[in-house]
């Protein structure tokens, strides 16, 4: 080539002009993408209540036996069930323990368990989601048959029937509620899988000869994580909801811990008697969680499809 | 009772007049100016283009005179005038009998224009019912426009749904909804780009007529030089927000006096122009990024006239003759702009050896469907492509461009009694069972480089990849073969950690044949590279192609429905018909004929008259069921009888290596120039 040719413009161009090519502002970098999205979050109302709340919930999952004022398994036996007062917040239950003490230390299970059920679900839908997206065909028939079977149950009866027939423990319900949800998110993915898997990117994989775990994981997967961070987000809402449930049901977090749903259960025949300070604080824990989890979601949502 | 339908406006006003608009779009909380100054007017009946290149701001005018400018636009000074009234100062209720009785727009996309789930008689009927039409009147009234858009058979038309309709004819169908309330200004923005040559070809003779007839004003927006000076009678250029240049179409595009319309048209690949003969001229440099601070010409930065004078001071529109009007302080200069790039093609090409084809199919088909019912996309094909060669490859949408181009990439497995031989050695049917050598040897540049560029990856890793994995490329030794790369397709390293959404179309699309062009192909199939990008850069993108086949002896299989850019980059063309070889044969000769009757009629829709005898009617046939005989038969302008559809006439050699697929003698058969002088 001649010398007057300019490497990086569009065209040769004359000289003067190689300057205002040079300070061709970039339109926008990766970097200013994120930090556009990040100054949206923060500008949501709703994102940051939600994130307050799951804050609040994390510190006291963490520090929670520091922060409480008593210790949640102490037994006070001369001072059972009495109401709300300046000594215990919310009150004591049927051994005297202090209700305000065990809503926050009974944080930390759920928030161990509900988030790694998530997690789990997460990583097997997205292999689930890539896989029947990616071959299509034979493969995505019979799998795609098997998860709509699996649909049609409610997730607490499925549950119910598993953790029955392996045996109550933490490990079973994260299982449990990991692999259902992997179901789940499996179609969210498999659904943007498609989007992707017919653009030109994919046949110019092909026509180099990648193979196909190559083209899932390092050409698409990178395309298909908005969505599935946004179903994560929400899935963690249904965990907590659900890890509660279960533990209600006794088939979840086990005595002695003060978890929510099982202080709930173990207390709600109480309410008959107007002891309602031992079931309501822990409810309006759940709540709390799910709706802080809840709104974070929305806000991560929002930012995403913006 | 005046009907409703009838004008209300003053009758001697222009039908549109624009005068010294400014508008901006607010982003991220600061205005940034899209159009600064711009005036035109449009009299009663008279057709204004607005030409230019994308980005430019010609459907922000549109928008804005339409007052549907978007929620972060706004006319920040100057005004708009239609038919006299006052469209900046319209309140929600007159704005509605704005839209309702003055002016009609027609947009790109017709499929998008209307409603998929409504029948096409209640939507134009729709029309009716807004400008106050009795209902009785109505569908009779819906049935009476869309004969008048030509549609044959307008009664069932009206029943179908708008998937049931070709682009072509829900264009019509648009047109007669536009035209349904006999509006002052019908605005076209960009009315025939998603539609084939042909089809094309059919709406402009359409629109031209119907002008005709019903004495509308038009504003007509578009980028393609051609399709603008076949149909306007005036014609503004606009540049980055100004206009820069306004006169009559076909002395303005005659005579330039702006540098950017000079440029604009260099850049146009010219009748009988080839890669042989000479480069292509382009505009150097970008659009500025910004118009806010700006002092001096919008385009002094990419002009090689550009004076001192030219940075510090803004030109006025300089009158340079009757009705004529140039932003540029030189205008009497305009027309001897310097050339941007030099003139001479590499003259020491790359000279391969060449014994045998690089690429040889013999007898290559392909059926969709099942074998109840097959669609035949491609039939019996068998071409072959030399090395250092150009096989052009042009037809219709529908008639198999694609389809060829997939199955010699392998990206879908041919009919399995069709043989593909790279360099002489049988190629499995489909990529993944290729060797990575016959991988590295075929590639592609797509069409749309959004599409073809993983948008997650740098533009280091999108070209790099390639190089680890088909040459092998590790650490020092791939560094260097990237940046001797990069420098080759003219792309400055500092792209190399942007991803593919910070790069203009252009730079895009040479990311793109970087791609290609990383292993040591010979043969790259080139499908359509150039339509999604303006005509500047398109000419530098064909300057770089043939640059790289004079440098590196590499072949290209170049699909495209540009005759004009086929012809330039072509050795040899091939014309499809419905999965059928027409024709083959040496560029000029298929250019200059005798040639098959489809290819002249392709010839004579691409050609700027209007209403050509040869134009095509018709919709290309169903590949479900080809028509019996010769399959062009059913839309063929030399059709000699029975024969044609009893049998198929077969792809004979008539003189050196152009082969034809057509009962009629060799001097029986059409010449593009003949036809057009007859």
């Amino acid at each position: 080539m001649s010398a007057s040719v300019t490497p990086g413009t569009e065209t040769p161009m004359p000289a003067a002009s190689q300057q205002a090519a040079a300070a061709r502002p970039a339109l926008e970098t990766p970097k200013s993408i994120q930090r556009d999205r990040i100054r949206l979050l923060l500008r949501s109302p709703l994102f940051i209540a939600g994130i307050i709340i799951l804050l609040f919930w994390v510190i006291m999952a963490i520090f929670g036996p520091l922060i409480a004022p008593y210790n949640a398994d102490d037994t006070d036996l001369l001072n059972t069930l009495t109401p709300p007062s300046a000594d215990h917040w919310f009150g004591t239950d049927q051994f005297g323990r202090d209700v305000f003490s065990r809503v926050i230390v009974g944080s930390r299970d759920i928030l161990v368990v509900a988030p790694l059920a998530t997690l789990l679900g997460t990583v097997v839908g997205t292999i689930l989601g890539l896989i029947t997206g990616y071959a299509r065909g034979i493969t995505d028939d019979i799998v795609s048959r098997i998860v709509d079977a699996f649909l049609a149950l409610p997730l607490l009866i499925i549950a119910m029937l598993v953790i029955t027939a392996l045996g109550i423990s933490n490990t079973t319900v994260i299982v449990v509620i990991g692999l259902s949800f992997g179901l789940i998110v499996g179609r969210t993915v498999r659904a943007a899988v498609l989007g992707e898997r017919d653009l030109d990117y994919i046949a110019a994989a092909n026509l180099r000869g990648e193979k196909p775990l190559y083209i899932m994981f390092v050409e698409i997967l990178p395309n298909v994580m908005p969505p599935i961070l946004v179903e994560t987000t929400v899935r963690l809402g249904y965990a907590i909801f659900t890890v509660a449930s279960l533990s209600f049901l006794g088939l979840g977090i086990q005595p002695p811990s003060p978890d929510w749903g099982l202080s709930i259960s173990q207390n709600y025949g109480l309410i008959g008697g107007g002891f309602w300070w031992t079931v309501l604080f822990y409810a309006v824990a759940i709540g709390s969680l799910v709706i802080g989890v809840n709104l974070t979601a929305e806000g991560v949502q929002s930012v995403i499809d913006a | 009772m005046p009907d409703a339908l009838s004008p209300i406006q003053d009758t001697h006003a222009a039908a549109l007049d624009v005068r010294d608009l400014d508008i901006a779009y607010r982003v991220r909380g600061r205005d940034r100016q899209v159009i600064r100054g711009v005036s035109f007017r449009i009299g009663r009946g008279e057709t204004f283009g607005l030409v230019g290149e994308s980005g430019c701001g010609k459907s922000t005018v549109a928008l804005a005179v339409t007052r549907y400018l978007p929620a972060n636009g706004r006319v920040r000074a100057g005004g708009i005038h239609i038919a006299g009234e006052d469209a900046l100062a319209m309140d929600a209720a007159a704005l509605r009998r704005l839209r309702t009785r003055s002016i009609s727009m027609v947009y790109q996309d017709p499929g998008r224009a209307l409603n998929p789930s409504i029948r096409i008689g209640q939507q134009v009927a729709e029309v009716f019912e807004i400008a106050g039409v009795p209902a009785s009147e109505r569908m009779d009234r819906a049935e009476a426009m869309l004969a008048r858009v030509r549609i044959v058979d307008a009664g069932r038309v009206m029943g179908r749904y708008p998937h049931q309709l070709s682009g072509g004819m829900l264009q019509r169908v648009v047109i007669a909804m536009a035209l349904a309330v006999d509006p002052t200004l019908l605005i076209l923005d960009e009315p025939t780009t998603a539609l084939d040559a042909t089809v094309e070809a059919e709406v402009l003779d359409l629109i031209e007529t119907l002008r005709a007839e019903m004495g509308s004003s038009v504003l007509f927006i578009g980028h393609n030089l051609a399709v603008i000076s076949r149909m306007c009678a005036r014609v503004g250029v606009l540049y980055a927000g100004t206009l820069v240049e306004e006169g009559p179409t076909r002395e303005l595009f005659a005579g330039p006096r702006h540098p950017y319309t000079v440029g604009l048209l260099r850049c146009l690949p010219q009748a009988g122009l080839s890669k042989h003969k000479t480069r292509l001229d382009t505009i150097p440099g970008f659009l500025p990024t910004t118009l806010a601070g700006l002092r001096g010409c919008v385009f002094a930065e990419r002009c090689g006239l550009a004076q001192d004078i030219c940075r510090a001071e803004e030109p006025p529109l300089i009158p340079v003759s009757a009705g004529r009007l140039s932003r540029c302080h030189f205008h009497e200069q305009a027309p001897s702009l310097p050339r941007s790039t030099p003139p001479a093609p590499l003259t020491d090409r790359v000279k391969t050896p060449a014994f045998r084809p690089v690429i040889r199919a013999a007898g290559v088909g392909k059926t969709f469907g099942s074998p109840a019912a097959p669609i035949y996309a491609l039939r019996d094909i068998s071409l072959e492509i030399w090395p250092g060669e150009t096989l052009g490859l042009v037809g219709e949408s529908g008639s198999g461009k694609t389809t060829l181009a997939k199955l010699l990439l392998g990206l879908s497995p041919p009919d399995p009694d069709g043989v593909i031989e790279l360099n002489g050695q049988k190629l499995a049917p489909v990529a993944t069972k290729r060797q990575p050598a016959e991988l590295e040897a075929l590639q592609i540049v797509f069409q749309n480089p959004d599409a073809a560029l993983n948008r997650s990856q740098t533009i280091r890793g999108i070209i790099s990849r390639p190089m680890r994995k088909l040459g092998g490329y590790r650490g020092s030794a791939l560094a260097e073969k990237l940046s001797g790369l990069m420098s080759h397709i003219r792309l400055a390293e500092r792209y190399l950690p942007m991803r593919p959404r910070q790069l203009s179309g252009g730079l895009k699309q040479r990311v793109a044949i970087a791609r290609a062009f990383a292993g040591d192909p010979r043969i790259v199939v080139c499908d359509e590279p150039t339509s999604a990008l303006d005509v500047s850069v398109q000419a530098a993108i064909l300057n770089l192609l043939a640059d790289l086949q004079a440098e590196q002896g590499v072949s290209y299989l170049f699909v495209s429905h540009d005759l004009r850019v086929v012809r330039y980059i072509s050795d040899r063309i091939a014309v499809l018909y419905l999965g059928r070889l027409m024709e083959i044969g040496p560029a000029e000769s298929v250019f200059l004929g005798p040639h098959h009757p489809y290819t002249e009629s392709l010839m004579a829709a691409s050609a700027e008259e209007a209403g050509s005898s040869l134009r095509l009617k018709g919709e290309i046939p169903s590949a479900m069921r080809p028509p019996s005989g010769c399959v062009f038969h059913t839309r063929c302008p030399r059709k000699i009888g029975a024969i044609c559809e009893e049998q198929e006439p077969a792809l004979i050699q008539r003189e050196g290596d152009h082969a034809i697929r057509c009962h009629l003698e060799r001097d029986q058969l059409g010449r593009a120039d003949g036809a057009r002088h007859a």
